[in-house]
């Protein structure tokens, strides 16, 4: 569901903090029909050219608050409302190297009435400038 | 129309492909309802309105009211959920579940929607406790009888002896029809196919399932033709897309509080080829049910992988079948 709308390309760089380059960002909506607190996002993990990077490196951006896993999860009030875009900026020091690779995103949702997990993973050739 | 037939509606849910990418706003949506000369607006409430269940404010309501106005469209019914899990490592209480439910019931009420359907996961013991609340707020609480339930399943009679235990005007049930799916939606199973499924297995399943044979034995003989998941998956469609007879519904008419209008796909000549409605709107009619049945779209998640999605096609033509079938 949505998979294919996950990985939203278009915000793609690296991120320069105090002349280095800290990690990378790009938005991401959520794969599903509504929107869910995010105490409800049981896993982000992202993966660049198959590696999949530590979760806590995994940072949230919803409208400008920035949520590290922790925070995340105890997080009962703040949504990652349908359709909405969010920044994911994942910790990862030199950032991406120019050129083509393949980003992986899976999310995990925990949902009540749902006797499984919900995971839906999208994968996306990106280009970094 | 008359008050004694039954009235169409729109899940807004129908649109949520074009509401998600904001091809479509809360507006547009509700405008798009307006021109089927549907009547009726149900939303899901977290997926419409930002920051739901929370009460919206002042500015929205008064926004929403004047939309309702605008496009001479009514509030019927709103979409609640029960995230017993939301805190990671804490399964909620029946208080904490009762508390959530409560928001639900005033974000209903503030909105004006007069029917709430209720999550097929909440507990009988839960509805016991809530339906006071929503007697003081005059809401009718439905818990929706979906695929793979049915309305005589085991949970669903439990629900039954809550209503019936407590005579209480305000609880009942909103069948979805999506537990009448007589054929199972083409649109699923291609997506399938085009994921790798083996066609030969996939027209094996539609035809077993047609025929009414029980998923599980479907389920056990796709297990000896092939040993690949996703051969597997189309065989569980069965499983999870349910067929019960219409005439089920009878017994239950006084209980029903609204209908959910499932449907996977429309064709140009207004049928909709898994789901037998003409048979289940006669059950309705003749049973003198005279609430609402909304539209409520769900192809778009099976197409969206190979093409645009038209989810104002979809539901133009689904309200016109619903008129075909006598349904003003």
């Amino acid at each position: 569901m949505f998979e294919k709308y996950m990985i939203v390309e278009e915000n793609l760089k690296n991120v320069v903090d105090e002349d280095k380059v800290s990690g990378f960002q790009f938005g991401a909506r959520l794969p599903y029909y509504r929107g869910v607190s995010l105490s409800m996002l049981e896993e982000i993990e992202v993966s660049v050219d198959g590696t999949i990077l530590p979760q806590e490196k995994v940072h949230l951006i919803v409208r400008d608050k920035t949520y590290n896993l922790e925070q995340r999860e105890q997080e009962l009030d703040d949504r990652w409302e349908m359709g909405e875009v969010v920044q994911l900026f994942i910790e990862n020091e030199g950032g991406l190297s120019k050129g083509k690779h393949q980003l992986g995103l899976k999310i995990n949702i925990r949902i009540g009435y749902l006797p499984f997990p919900a995971i839906r993973n999208a994968q996306k050739e990106i280009t970094i400038q | 129309m008359k008050d004694n037939s039954i009235k169409r509606g729109v899940s807004l849910y129908s649109y949520q492909e074009e509401f998600f990418l904001k091809k479509m706003s809360l507006e547009d949506c509700i405008a798009e309802t307006a021109k089927t000369g549907a009547t009726g607006i149900e939303i899901v409430g977290e997926q419409s309105v930002p920051g739901c269940p929370k009460i919206p404010s002042d500015a929205f309501i008064a926004q929403w009211f004047e939309w309702m106005e605008k496009y001479n469209v009514t509030p019927v019914a709103h979409d609640m959920f029960l995230d017993y899990n939301k805190q990671k490592g804490h399964y909620w209480t029946d208080e904490e579940a009762v508390e959530s439910f409560k928001k639900d019931i005033r974000f209903a009420s503030a909105l004006g929607f007069k029917v709430i359907r209720v999550i097929v996961n909440t507990t009988p013991e839960i509805m016991e406790k809530v339906i006071p609340y929503a007697e003081d707020h005059d809401i009718k609480l439905g818990i929706e009888v979906h695929a793979p339930w049915h309305i005589n399943s085991p949970w669903m009679t439990r629900h039954w002896e809550v209503m019936e235990k407590t005579g209480t005007k305000h609880f009942g049930f909103i069948p979805d029809m999506g537990g009448f799916t007589k054929r199972l939606p083409m649109v699923q199973v291609n997506r399938l196919i085009r994921q790798g499924a083996d066609p030969d297995i996939a027209k094996f399943v539609c035809e077993q399932h047609e025929k009414g044979v029980m998923a599980e034995y479907t389920i056990y003989e796709v297990s000896r033709m092939s040993d690949r998941r996703i051969d597997m998956s189309v065989a569980e469609l069965s499983r999870h897309n349910t067929f019960a007879n219409p005439v089920s519904l009878k017994e239950h008419m006084d209980r029903i509080v609204h209908v959910h209008g499932k449907f996977y796909d429309m064709t140009e000549d207004f049928i909709e080829p898994s789901i037998p409605y003409e048979d289940v709107i006669h059950v309705l009619k003749d049973g003198g049910y005279n609430g609402y049945i909304c539209s409520e779209y769900e192809g778009n998640r099976h197409i969206q992988d190979i093409q645009e999605v038209d989810s104002v096609k979809q539901v133009k033509r689904h309200q016109q079948m619903l008129v075909n079938y006598g349904v003003e």
